[in-house]
């Protein structure tokens, strides 16, 4: 069968210009097949990685949509015109998460507060009326959770929601300035339930001293107009953004590590989502947490601020928020940098074939790799503290192997242990004396493990144990006179 | 670059007007040249398409929609006529008449967006852009009025 097939100008560039081609074939997709054979760079605009049709074409045959016939098996008839026409859409704001109708009037006390936001013709007292109205839950009360409650309750967000486990320990003061020294061992949202209050007693702080998990996220989730995640894990971040997602709220993300941080607002109805950017998790214990690998105090600072501004900017609507764009820093060199990230069709949870309809039927202790570490923790043999200071005491032949960074060490050195970085171990394992036992050290008793395993595949037999949740714990329990950290 | 008749460019600030609040939508017929020496087109607007915003109801004043099976008709107006679809215009009431973010996440290469803004019910600013081929950046585009 001939056809005609008629090219729209924007796919004109891939058929040598040609707005129409004689193609033949018994049905549509051998029509395309013959279309992407003749003129292979149109297959690349028609067609996604994966051989499906883009979401912007639209098949034609005649004046009838393929879709309401027989989609790509539509069969094709002599003298048939095919067409191939795109989904035209645009716009221009983005409109605020808060109706119209949920704003509420100011008090004469209020205008005097928010003066300076009244003030800017894009906020106005349609702007902070929105802001008093707005519901905004905090998840994860640290280093980002601190600027975003901050700036929320000054900023006049009408109730705020905070969502922590955690209680206040002294090395998170060095960059979660909302709590205070007399904080430590308070539960975080006590504590920034206080500071709260201290800068603005009107707005209403409801707080949640729990775990998010899938039982729990929706129903939590759904009394919110905006999320802003503020958590330190992966867990979180997907559960974060699949309850988001099932309910049509946007999730204000930040993310730090080190020297680095990123930010971005995804909102599946207006754009892409953190499953379009990050589809799964980098394997568990891979990418190491603040804990293990240190942050600058100021970075979360920065981070949690722009977030801050986003979170506002969606309740005041009419701006350009940072839907579809990750933001990223490097505080050290000073640089932002900024990625278009483009919604994913094919998307689990905001794709248009979603497969993802329910929280509680997706495992993410599995999708995070939570349970195979446990699994393969499992064989590596542990040692606690105590038993090892025995052992030491009674004059048992040990090798002691310290595994952490040089700067570790300068913070505190283990007596007697022989230095070995994770990276050198494969091939200085001659060092070691395969006859006696060995015991690793890292900070947490993490790193141990998988210098544990490092040297499992490297091949060598001899007797190897980890310590026991690390040099802190020895500090803990056995030498007093030694930091933790 | 983009050619237009002060004509039509008036035309479609009075569509703007005319659905203030509501943004409107249209598609511009002409002619499309050989790229100049930059990576973008030329075109030539020798008419305009008005069409319905087939966006939902109650979203309008910041979306707009043109279906497929309008896009068809105007395909095949196009090509009674003579002339090639080589862009489409819309506004943006009470807003800047720049591109946003879901205008870029919905655009196409090649083609031309026209955008009018329309100040409480007035049109006053009127730009053009073309997507990069590689749909990451609006670039700004020249516009001649003849």
């Amino acid at each position: 069968m001939a056809v005609t097939v008629l090219i729209p100008t924007t796919l004109r560039s891939f058929t040598n210009r040609r707005s129409e081609l004689e193609l033949s074939g018994n049905t549509i997709r051998e029509v395309i097949q013959n279309l992407a054979d003749e003129y292979p760079e149109t297959k690349k605009a028609i067609f996604d990685e994966e051989g499906k049709p883009r979401a912007f074409i639209n098949i034609f045959l005649g004046d009838t949509n393929i879709k309401k016939l027989n989609g790509y098996d539509t069969e094709v008839k002599d003298g048939d015109t095919v067409m191939l026409i795109p989904a035209i859409a645009g716009g221009s704001v983005e409109s605020s998460v808060i109706e119209d109708g949920r704003a509420e009037k100011l008090t004469n006390d209020e205008i005097m507060r928010y003066s300076r936001h009244l003030l800017l013709q894009e906020v106005g007292v349609k702007g902070q009326k929105k802001l008093k109205a707005a519901k905004v839950l905090i998840v994860g009360l640290g280093g980002l959770g601190t600027p975003l409650a901050q700036y929320l309750a000054a900023a006049g967000v009408g109730t705020i929601g905070l969502v922590d486990f955690d209680e206040v320990e002294s090395s998170n003061l060095q960059r979660q300035v909302i709590h205070g020294t007399r904080d430590v061992g308070r539960p975080k949202v006590a504590s920034a339930k206080d500071a709260i209050r201290a800068i603005n007693p009107l707005v209403k702080v409801e707080v949640y001293n729990i775990l998010l998990n899938a039982e729990n996220a929706l129903d939590l989730i759904e009394e919110y107009d905006v999320v802003a995640d503020a958590t330190d894990n992966y867990k979180a971040r997907y559960l974060i953004n699949d309850a988001c997602v099932l309910l049509g709220k946007p999730d204000v993300f930040g993310a730090m590590y080190q020297f680095e941080g990123q930010t971005s607002v995804y909102y599946a109805k207006e754009g892409p989502c953190y499953r379009c950017m990050y589809p799964a998790p980098p394997p568990a214990g891979l990418v190491p947490s603040c804990a293990e690998g240190g942050v600058l105090g100021v970075l979360p600072g920065i981070i949690g601020t722009i977030q801050a501004n986003e979170v506002i900017k969606l309740i005041i609507g009419g701006s350009q928020p940072l839907i579809g764009r990750l933001l990223t820093l490097d505080a050290w060199k000073m640089r932002f940098r900024e990625l278009k990230i483009d919604k994913d069709p094919e998307c689990p949870i905001c794709g248009k074939h979603a497969t993802i309809k329910e929280l509680e039927e997706f495992d993410y202790e599995e999708f995070c790799g939570l349970k195979k570490q446990e699994e393969e923790e499992a064989p590596v043999e542990a040692i606690e503290a105590r038993v090892l200071k025995q052992r030491l005491d009674n004059g048992d032949p040990l090798t002691i192997v310290d595994v952490r960074e040089p700067h570790e060490r300068a913070i505190v050195k283990f007596p007697d242990a022989k230095v070995i970085p994770i990276g050198q171990l494969a091939r200085r394992q001659n060092e070691l004396n395969p006859d006696i036992d060995t015991i690793f050290i890292c900070k947490e008793g993490k790193r141990s493990i998988l210098a544990i395993n490092t040297l499992r595949e490297a091949g060598y037999k001899g007797p190897m144990y980890n310590l026991k949740d690390g040099i802190n714990t020895w500090a803990r329990d056995v030498d007093r006179s030694m930091p933790q950290y | 670059m983009i050619y237009i008749t002060r004509e039509l460019e008036q035309q479609i600030r009075r569509e703007g007007e005319k659905y203030y609040p509501d943004e409107c939508c249209g598609i511009l017929f002409g002619e499309l040249s050989e790229q100049d020496s930059g990576s973008q087109t030329v075109k030539r607007v020798k008419s305009l398409l008005p069409v319905v915003n087939s966006f939902s109801d109650g979203e309008r004043y910041h979306r707009f929609l043109i279906t497929p099976e309008t896009m068809l008709q105007a395909e095949l107006e196009a090509r009674r006529r003579g002339q090639d679809i080589v862009g489409f215009y819309h506004s943006h009431p009470d807003h800047p008449a720049i591109p946003s973010e879901y205008d870029r996440a919905h655009a196409l290469p090649v083609y031309s967006y026209v955008i009018t803004a329309v100040a409480a019910n007035v049109a006053v600013e009127l730009n053009s852009f073309e997507l990069s081929s590689d749909k990451h950046i609006f670039y700004p585009e020249e516009i001649h009025i003849i």
